[in-house]
């Protein structure tokens, strides 16, 4: 029974190879497939990195008309959609960088910062706090608070926590070892958890929606 | 264990990756520690808030006209 489970584990596909091996045949609609599974993700990586929406619809265009172009590069050792992941982080890199003209950006940078290595705000939270907001209040919150994290942490929360990618897919994604994106995600949380907790924790007051630092 | 201890072992925990001794280790001291209770609890809820919520969402008609124009360059060859 267990040989039976193993063979048929082997042999399952995943339905993105099927959809690639029509594209490389010509079927411009299986490109037509993935662009709609995945565009989401990817509008959504490209936000978090680049912050400005202007070069989030760029990088996605760009994103998949490279994947498209390379499409024969992809070896299928990966899942298609971390490769395709990948190539919108290294878009949206260059897109920060250009923004930042005369600055250095990767995903290297600030990642130095002790910020948030030790909890420093340790009030409880109100029991469901994002209750307290309207949902435009609570994602305006969301936004401005991941804003605030350098781009290294930025990333990889995203990647991991929000896109659900696992620890392997986004040290590979990165090109980071397993113990870097450890590192950055440990202190992403406890930087984000910190940050939020200005708005979440129980208080007698008017919410503070808008309060900076 | 202390709480850099604990805090040292609060992402395997969140992440279901500790063994099983381990598991009762951060147990006992989260028995006896309010603070890292707190920082547990509220690191979890900071993460499902975030996965929870869509903050960057693509307007229907953004999709559309993106999607049209990754579409036509493709028909065309890139």
């Amino acid at each position: 029974m267990a040989t039976i489970q193993s063979i048929a584990g082997e042999n399952e596909q995943h339905p993105d190879v099927a959809l690639v091996e029509r594209v490389r045949a010509g079927d411009v609609s299986a490109f037509d497939e993935l662009v709609r599974k995945y565009e989401r993700q990817i509008f959504r990586i490209a936000q978090h990195i680049t912050q400005n929406r202007e070069d989030a619809e760029d990088v996605m265009q760009d994103a998949f008309l490279k994947a498209y172009e390379k499409l024969d590069q992809f070896q299928g050792n990966s899942k298609f959609y971390t490769w395709l992941v990948r190539i919108a982080v290294n878009e949206s890199l260059m897109r920060l960088r250009r923004r930042r003209t005369g600055r250095m950006v990767s995903i290297d940078e600030d990642v130095e910062t002790d910020e948030g290595s030790v909890p420093r705000d340790l009030a409880d939270w109100a029991p469901d706090p994002e209750q307290n907001y309207t949902q435009s209040e609570l994602a305006e919150i969301l936004r401005k608070t991941i804003q605030g994290l350098p781009p290294g942490f930025r990333v990889v929360f995203a990647l991991r926590d929000v896109e659900g990618l696992s620890t392997e897919e986004t040290a590979e994604t990165l090109g980071l070892s397993i113990p870097a994106v450890k590192s950055r995600l440990l202190r992403a949380r406890l930087q984000l958890r910190e940050r939020l907790s200005r708005y979440f924790k129980r208080k007698t007051g008017p919410a503070a929606v808008g309060v900076e630092k | 264990m202390t709480c850099s201890e604990f805090l040292a072992m609060l992402d395997d925990m969140i992440d279901n990756e500790v063994s099983a001794n381990m598991r009762a280790d951060l147990e006992e001291h989260l028995r006896c520690c309010e603070h890292c209770e707190v920082t547990l609890n509220t690191t979890r809820k900071t993460i499902q808030i975030y996965r929870s919520h869509e903050i960057y969402e693509m307007p229907a008609s953004l999709r559309e006209r993106l999607h049209k124009a990754i579409m036509a360059k493709c028909k065309k060859g890139c």
